[in-house]
């Protein structure tokens, strides 16, 4: 574990997750969740968790984006907050 | 409201931050987490189960109960889903689109109008229609297998290398849903009916239900794969070992099905009739 | 300030960042559940929160030196044996791995219900919703 790396993508992690919950677009509020869950997934990655590195890869940033756009798509796409 | 939220945020941060000094030191080996029961399962999981990857033998094994409850508790969002979305009437309004196939000429049929159902030259498209794409279609298309067959590498490899189950089965569930975004639901739903998945979720949680009570039927404990090695004509340890993999394709089996009918429920908001 | 000083300072830090970097996550995901209006948003910040806790039980199964929880040379070698402080502790990992499934589920669900309300109501704005409701009741009266 290198915990310089490891500082650097936890800052980054709390600004995609700032961002996310901060941006009004709904669609963009989507694909900046994935962002974060990649960051997330690269930081599990450092600390020698790579199975839950491997599962949040693909269920955080790919599966679970899929989800927040079709559900985006069937509802609205702009948010008053 | 936004102020009180904010303050009782603080609030509970100055209380998270209070409690991290008390903490045991970041990648400390000596941690109480560290100990007892964890460095039991390093030292002997290879020995007991013949399986490198301690996390799957861990995951399947010797926590297994806990993970059979897991895919319960996932097959019963994906059964919840179907509940709360899922509608069988047809929605009357709007009009359809139909595509030439030929020519790519869209036809709109309004209310009330014939529709060339079943024909050779027209195929219909959604309401929200975006133009066709040859490119984005035919390299999807051309994706797919090979993305399956590394979702059963995943799966069938999880024992010596990260993977296993769960993630297998999601990128299996995940080649289905970009064959249904870069095409349309109706022709993905044809492929891989809601039929389908429904049947395949409940068989993947049977296999893995099925393979504990085969243990129990064999004279062990429930899970205790150990009990396999009389029907699979190999040792005690090696049993453990295939018992594993029995278990992990039945979660495979299991979550892709249920990502899949997950994406289908959302996607057409219950309808599957148009999808993203 | 001398350098022990300041040495000492680095070595706390780096014990404690994970755990000040979670909170700060758990304050973001609360706050988004809490006061965002939108539900969408609310879903957001209960993942951010999970994600959060997620990192709590990766962080405290790391070790200093250790490498990940895969046995080195597994086939045939039983001879060599295994100290428990070379490998990462595998149990945090497995419990959290399911974690990460069943919140993808319970996200299918909350999104379902999402737009089961959108579909009545029109809107996923709480105070909209909260204001169509009441004008319900007040009509049933």
């Amino acid at each position: 574990m290198i915990w310089q790396l490891d500082v650097i993508i936890l800052t980054l992690v709390i600004i995609c997750g700032l961002a996310a919950i901060s941006i009004r677009d709904l669609l963009g509020a989507a694909v900046l969740f994935s962002a974060y869950s990649f960051m997330m997934c690269l930081l599990w990655a450092i600390m020698g968790a790579v199975d839950v590195a491997f599962t949040e890869a693909s269920v955080g940033a790919g599966v679970s984006t899929v989800f927040f756009v079709a559900a985006v798509f069937r509802t609205t796409r702009s948010s008053k907050d | 409201m936004k102020r009180f939220a904010f303050i009782g945020v603080l609030l509970f941060g100055a209380v998270l931050l209070y409690s991290s000094f008390s903490f045991p030191p970041l990648g400390d080996p000596h941690a109480p987490a560290n100990r007892h029961v964890s460095d039991d399962y390093i030292r002997d999981g290879m020995k007991e189960t013949a399986v490198p990857n301690l996390v799957t033998a861990v995951l399947a094994d010797y926590r297994g109960y806990d993970t059979m409850f897991e895919a319960t508790v996932i097959l019963a969002a994906g059964i919840a889903c179907f509940f709360l979305l899922r509608r069988y009437r047809r929605k009357p309004a709007q009009h359809r689109l139909y595509r030439h196939i030929d020519t790519g000429v869209i036809l709109i049929i309004e209310q009330g109008g014939k529709e060339p159902v079943d024909s050779k030259e027209f195929e219909r498209i959604d309401y929200h229609w975006v133009p066709f794409d040859l490119v984005v279609n035919k390299a999807a298309g051309l994706m797919v297998p090979f993305l399956q067959l590394f979702a059963l590498y995943v799966i069938f490899h999880g024992h010596h290398s990260p993977g296993g189950g769960f993630q297998g089965g999601v990128i299996f569930g995940a080649t289905v849903i970009l064959l249904a975004i870069s095409r349309d639901l109706r022709s993905t739903t044809r492929l891989f009916p809601e039929r389908t998945s429904a049947f395949l979720s409940s068989a993947g949680l049977f296999i893995y239900a099925g393979t504990g009570f085969a243990c129990l039927l064999l004279g062990s404990n429930l899970l205790d794969y150990s009990a396999l090695a009389r029907l699979l004509a190999v040792d005690p340890v090696m049993a453990r070992s295939h018992g594993i993999l029995l278990v992990e394709i039945g979660v495979g089996m299991a979550v892709s099905a249920i990502m899949i009918w997950i994406y289908y429920n959302l996607a057409s908001a219950g309808r599957y009739d148009e999808g993203l | 300030m001398d350098a022990p000083v300041l040495a000492d300072m680095l070595d706390f830090v780096i014990a404690k960042y994970n755990y000040w970097g979670i909170a700060a996550l758990m304050m973001i995901g609360l706050y988004a559940m809490i006061a965002k209006n939108n539900l969408v948003k609310k879903i957001i910040g209960m993942n951010i929160f999970q994600t959060a806790i997620i990192l709590f039980f990766i962080s405290i199964a790391t070790k200093w030196d250790a490498t990940i929880p895969i046995i080195i040379h597994g086939h045939g070698a039983h001879a060599h044996s295994i100290h428990a402080a070379d490998y990462m502790n595998p149990l945090p990992h497995v419990l959290m791995l399911t974690a990460i499934v069943v919140s993808v589920a319970t996200l299918g669900v909350a999104l379902a219900l999402a737009v089961g309300i959108f579909q009545r109501y029109e809107t996923l704005e709480e105070d909209n919703i909260l204001e169509q409701l009441k004008a319900d009741e007040s009509n049933l009266r």
